[in-house]
């Protein structure tokens, strides 16, 4: 009886995490769906065909998301894979300090220093620029990536490094044969959530991308601000697919860990 | 290699990016809210726009409005967590793992987007309580977007953050809390005795580290009150952004003094977090 009981408490909290996705499904594929229909009486495709005809310029958008999204990533796991090696490994002077300078762009909005810095970006001909974007993309996302990689490095024991150094080999092999393989599917759960990081970022690009850059949130921005649900629920699906199939991933990287415990280190992308 | 040497340079490339990206940025704006913008021919530093802000009616109203949707979301998400945490402890970990992680891996303006076609005024929850006669017309649907208590704010952030929350305590009450439990229910203490001096204790610094990073987190974000928001009072982040769109350039020194006080107040949080999660690590 327990047992059952647990179960209607899941379901219940199943039912209350997809709450917001049913109207954006509905509406999605709603031909027309006047109040006070509880469902929509006419079906149709509409949406889905204008974007993939390129209307509302999601195909630029899509791309701009994706390379500025790939790039940051790249960039972040190539910064933060070192950072997380250090403090997650090793004991040193003035570590609680770099842990907080580390964690402090998580917390104190990016939004204030991407201001502060937008006039040096001007100056310098960053503005406007996809390249100028991918770097203030950089303040959230290399946080992310050296706090997941600081606990991957943190929980493994290094005996088995050591085991490889006595038995002959260099630094650089025991890293690249033993410690590295290790770690890969940390890695890809900290380069997953850089991507996801950098892909729902919105007024970061607004404010450098000045208009010249646009990527996806800004045009289901726009879509959202507007009167046509359809275009927006189409937007907005196609803008959560990257999380949901990152779920996924992650979920099959971290199956080993048992349950739930596993997945706090991922943190909270905004 | 030198131990030292190298810890140093797996650090540098991470302290060189988040050095000169985000607190260069915040030395501009810190630099900037004194007055100093030589492009327009100020050189002269002030604290003038600070003086300006604290005494502006539209800051105030700015700040409690923050501060009210940062403690409602804070307090509502940390308690529902906690019960929901509490009611799914012995469910099937997988399958809760996979629930909570949709939300925290959802971007905030997709669930803003979502939360408001249930509760607009022709959104779903209108339907269905047009369906029950209970409105007739979709204005008799009280106002949950662009209004005075940021309900539709605060319901996106409440979606958003208890998984996260709930992820922190369900760690707890799997580790240590539900074997000292078993030893007071056999001690014979009741469920509410077991919750307060038991469950309680071992929880506690777990979801105050947690509900410190949703206020910070609440406290500072943009997107979701800038498209679900009222006009006026704006949340600070808003306000800042839209003193800096200003035509006025000397507007700009205000934006940027929203921002450094937004800034010192999160690193607050940041660093009360750091203490706490550390004590954690130590326990």
């Amino acid at each position: 009886m327990g047992k059952k009981r647990h179960n209607i408490w899941l379901i219940l909290a199943a039912l209350v995490v997809a709450i917001p996705f049913i109207p954006l499904v509905l509406w999605a594929f709603a031909g027309e769906w006047r109040f006070p229909e509880l469902l929509p009486t006419e079906f149709s495709l509409r949406g889905w065909e204008q974007i993939i005809s390129g209307g509302n310029r999601v195909p630029e958008a899509v791309l701009n998301s994706l390379i500025i999204g790939v790039a940051a990533t790249a960039a972040s796991v190539a910064v933060g894979l070192p950072a997380g090696m250090a403090i997650g490994g090793y004991e040193f002077r003035f570590k609680g300090a770099v842990i907080f300078l580390i964690l402090l762009p998580i917390l104190v909005p990016p939004l204030a220093s991407t201001m502060g810095i937008h006039l040096t970006f001007i100056r310098l001909g960053l503005s406007d620029t996809v390249f100028g974007v991918f770097l203030v993309h950089l303040i959230p996302t290399v946080p992310y990536t050296a706090i997941i990689l600081t606990s991957v490095f943190a929980d493994m024991t290094g005996e088995m490094e050591e085991a490889a150094r006595s038995l002959g080999a260099s630094p650089w092999q025991a890293f690249r044969h033993v410690t590295l393989p290790q770690a890969v599917p940390g890695i890809a759960v900290a380069a997953l959530f850089a991507f996801l990081v950098s892909w729902s970022q919105y007024i970061l690009t607004v404010l450098i991308g000045g208009g010249s850059v646009i990527t996806l949130p800004m045009l289901l921005f726009s879509a959202a601000s507007g009167s046509d649900p359809v275009i927006t629920s189409v937007l907005a699906i196609l803008f959560a697919l990257p999380a949901l199939v990152v779920l996924v991933v992650a979920l099959r990287f971290l199956r080993g860990g048992g349950d739930e415990s596993g997945m706090i280190g991922l943190g909270k992308p905004s | 290699m030198g131990g030292r040497l190298k810890i140093s340079l797996l650090l540098a490339p991470a302290v060189l990016v988040i050095g000169t990206l985000f607190v260069g940025g915040l030395y501009a704006a810190l630099v900037q809210s004194l007055g100093y913008f030589p492009a327009i021919g100020q050189t002269e530093m002030s604290l003038s726009a600070y003086r300006e802000v604290f005494s502006s009616g539209n800051f105030i109203d700015s700040l409690i409005l923050t501060i009210y949707i940062a403690v409602a979301s804070t307090v509502i998400s940390t308690t529902l967590a906690v019960l929901g945490a509490l009611a799914l402890r012995r469910s099937s970990g997988t399958v809760s793992a996979v629930v909570f992680q949709i939300p925290i891996t959802i971007p905030h303006l997709v669930a803003a987007v979502g939360i408001a076609l249930v509760v607009s005024q022709t959104g779903l929850g209108a339907r269905l309580a047009s369906a029950f006669g209970l409105v007739g017309e979709p204005s008799d649907f009280p106002a949950l977007l662009y209004d005075k208590y940021s309900i539709g704010i605060i319901l996106t952030y409440v979606w958003k953050e208890v998984p996260f929350v709930a992820l922190v305590v369900l760690a707890g009450l799997r580790g240590v809390a539900s074997e000292l439990e078993e030893v007071a229910q056999t001690l014979g203490a009741n469920a509410w005795q077991r919750f307060w001096h038991v469950i309680f204790p071992v929880i506690a610094p777990g979801v105050v580290a947690a509900s410190l990073v949703v206020f910070a987190f609440t406290f500072g974000a943009f997107e979701v009150p800038y498209l679900l928001g009222q006009d006026y009072p704006t949340i600070l982040p808003v306000t800042a952004y839209n003193e800096y769109r200003s035509i006025e350039l000397s507007d700009r020194p205000a934006a940027m003094a929203i921002n450094i006080i937004i800034a010192v107040i999160t690193a607050l949080f940041a660093a009360a977090y750091l203490r706490l999660s550390r004590g954690l690590g130590r326990g």
